[in-house]
């Protein structure tokens, strides 16, 4: 009876949908990891802006890194009936269970950030970044900057065995693939941090000919970037013209070390996952077009020449 | 003299351990050993590694203390975590350096007495009652910084972490600094050998007029002190507060340091120069491993074995083993002496 109910709504929903109202109807369940980084508190920040730009109503769920609170933070979003939900998987594994609850409901779900392990039908779509693609255009961008020079290049690797380490060292390698004057002679993990990234910076310097050799570092994210910077100077060296600096994920603190020229490129993992999820379900529900099972967000890449004080400024309130 | 040679002895195995180290390492990088002049300051794999022994030798010398009362301090990695937290918000405040430095040392010193309560007056397990720190510490700490890596601009705080002293580098000051002045004040007074009392057995202590809760207290108070200075050393060197990980994990490095420097985790003697040792022996493996140009999945791996090697050769079996060839050896020349002049 009650499933009848809610069967009756979602038709009822779907009406009013198809019968031309627009998205500004629509209320949107939001179930977050948590907050356990300055990223991912700027995606919560905008999330929230995207979807008051678009009229959505957000209900919002902050789950502190535990499955369990998302899959009880799911059901309510079900049991009040929302149109769509948007997950930030904490773990791959899982879901299949509330997400056929959220499918007999008709309720789309869209990943944002992760993926998981469940058939590809439960949910609407993924919106993820690539983090080979963001090696890649790293990569990319120092090959065209050193042209034919030889290049003798350090990486600073994130925490060892995690997938973002060996995926941005995996698409690093693919970008300086074709240009055989550009080396990597040392690799070590830096922990994602800024502490172990100046530690580690300092020893490279000191193990190839007090850093004079080295003609480049990259990072797989800003923390360790920012530290390397420090370690270049203490030695007595120019970060960002004796050394370039490129590093991965265009965190606020990079865009003030480019303004200064300490640092010359980063690839942006942007916080705007939901803007491309919120696209995809207006398509989805006035049109019932499908999306792709995997929409892939933009890796910007950002230079000296793209106003960095102006982006800092931009995403300094966005909760990093 | 004789005490010279005594000390030496006792630090021995330490000693060793450190000098094949650093041996071995300069053979798989050359100019590992080599310290030059740059910039008006000694530059060098050497001077790295007493700078980036800083954090953890200043935890070595109030964990030599809080072990020796027969204890535990799981905690002071939060407490560095903490402090930073403070420091850096003090200075984005604008608040002067005395101030901030004084600040930062007080909540350090309050963190300690919290565990010496739970430790001394509630009897709680030592291992138990700074585990609740350890872990409400980085909240507290998220909480200070509000959960973003916390950033300042200030040269004279982070000449702390990164400046230098005609030539040498400030960190190696602060914590052969407060290394001397703990070690003073526990060898030039009594207090030393009354925590060695307490720790080996607080009632019998206690029963002999040791007030073995005061010294427990103050243990854990300059256990305290010391990661508080760690925490401004560590916040200094990267001019920012990340509550996440700065001091992550190396409250154990901290206990390694002490084990490897042969101080009984069942409390009692002490001795706080092989505990720094020990420090030292750490760091050079790290930054051993950092320019040995190893790929990074061998880092813990290379540790944990040279770890193994230095603690078996400690140990009191291969002690005995290696005292029973010495006086088997002496008996065989004492036996063949006696036989020649019996011919």
């Amino acid at each position: 009876m009650k499933k009848a109910l809610v069967a009756a709504a979602a038709a009822a929903i779907f009406a009013t949908l198809s019968s031309g109202v627009s998205a500004q109807s629509l209320t949107v369940g939001f179930s977050q990891i948590g907050s356990e980084s300055g990223w991912r508190a700027a995606e919560t920040t905008v999330t929230k802006q995207e979807a008051e730009k678009r009229g959505v109503t957000l209900k919002f769920a902050d789950a502190q890194q535990k499955q369990e609170n998302q899959i009880k933070a799911i059901r309510g979003f079900i049991a009040q009936g929302v149109d769509a939900i948007l997950i930030a998987p904490v773990v791959a594994t899982g879901w299949d269970a509330v997400l056929k609850e959220a499918k007999e409901e008709n309720i789309p779900v869209i990943l944002l950030d992760r993926e998981i392990e469940s058939p590809k039908d439960l949910y609407l779509t993924a919106v993820t970044s690539d983090q080979v693609f963001e090696g890649k255009v790293a990569g990319e961008w120092l090959a065209k900057e050193v042209g034919s020079k030889d290049c003798k290049v350090v990486e600073l690797q994130g925490t060892t065995g995690s997938s973002p380490a060996i995926n941005r060292k995996k698409g690093f390698e693919e970008g300086i693939k074709a240009a055989t004057n550009i080396k990597i002679v040392r690799s070590q993990t830096g922990d994602f941090t800024r502490t172990k990234g100046k530690e580690v910076m300092e020893s490279f310097i000191k193990a190839e000919g007090g850093g004079k050799d080295i003609c480049a570092v990259y990072a797989h994210n800003d923390d360790m970037a920012v530290g390397a910077i420090q370690a270049i100077k203490e030695a007595g060296l120019k970060p960002g013209t004796d050394i370039k600096v490129v590093s991965i994920d265009a965190v606020p603190d990079i865009f003030q070390a480019m303004a200064k020229g300490e640092a010359n490129a980063t690839v942006e993992l942007t916080p705007n996952m939901a803007g491309p999820a919120f696209d995809a379900l207006d398509a989805y529900l006035k049109d019932k077009k499908e999306p792709k099972k995997w929409i892939q967000t933009e890796s910007k890449l950002y230079t000296q020449a793209d106003d960095p004080m102006k982006v800092y400024e931009a995403k300094k309130g966005l909760g990093y | 003299m004789h005490v010279i040679t005594r000390r030496l002895r006792r630090l021995a195995p330490q000693l060793i351990a450190l000098a094949i180290i650093l041996g071995v390492i300069s053979l798989v990088a050359p100019g590992f050993l080599t310290v030059s002049v740059q910039n008006g300051r000694l530059y060098g794999s050497l001077i790295d590694i007493l700078v980036r022994a800083a954090p953890v030798a200043l935890l070595t010398v109030g964990m030599t203390l809080v072990i020796a009362t027969r204890g535990i301090d799981l905690s002071i990695g939060a407490v560095i975590a903490i402090c930073g937290a403070v420091a850096a918000s003090l200075i984005t405040e604008g608040y002067s350096l005395p101030v901030v430095i004084a600040i930062s040392l007080g909540v350090g010193i309050a963190c300690g007495l919290w565990n010496g309560v739970l430790v001394a007056i509630l009897d709680i397990q030592p291992i138990i009652a700074t585990l609740i720190l350890m872990v409400a510490g980085r909240g507290i700490a998220q909480l200070i910084t509000e959960g973003v890596i916390l950033t300042f601009n200030d040269d004279t705080f982070s000449a702390l972490g990164s400046g230098a002293f005609a030539g040498i580098p400030i960190p190696i000051y602060l914590w052969l600094g407060t290394a001397l002045i703990v070690g003073l004040l526990m060898r030039r007074t009594a207090l030393g050998f009354l925590i060695e009392a307490t720790g080996i057995n607080r009632r019998a202590a206690s029963l002999a007029g040791v007030r073995a809760r005061f010294l427990i207290f103050a243990a854990y108070a300059i256990s305290g002190l010391c990661a508080a200075i760690a925490g401004m050393i560590v916040t200094a060197d990267i001019r920012g507060a990340d509550a996440n990980n700065a001091g992550l994990w190396l409250e154990l490095d901290a206990i390694l340091a002490v084990v490897v420097g042969g101080t009984s985790l069942n409390g009692g003697r002490f001795s706080i120069t092989a505990s720094l040792i020990g420090a030292l022996i750490i760091q050079s493996i790290n930054t051993g491993i950092l320019v040995s140009g190893f790929p990074p999945e061998f880092n813990l791996i290379i540790k944990a074995g040279i770890i193994i090697i230095v603690l078996t050769l400690q140990s009191p079996a291969v002690m005995t083993l290696l005292g029973f060839m010495k006086f088997s050896r002496r008996r065989e020349t004492l036996t063949h002496g006696t036989k020649e002049a019996t011919r």
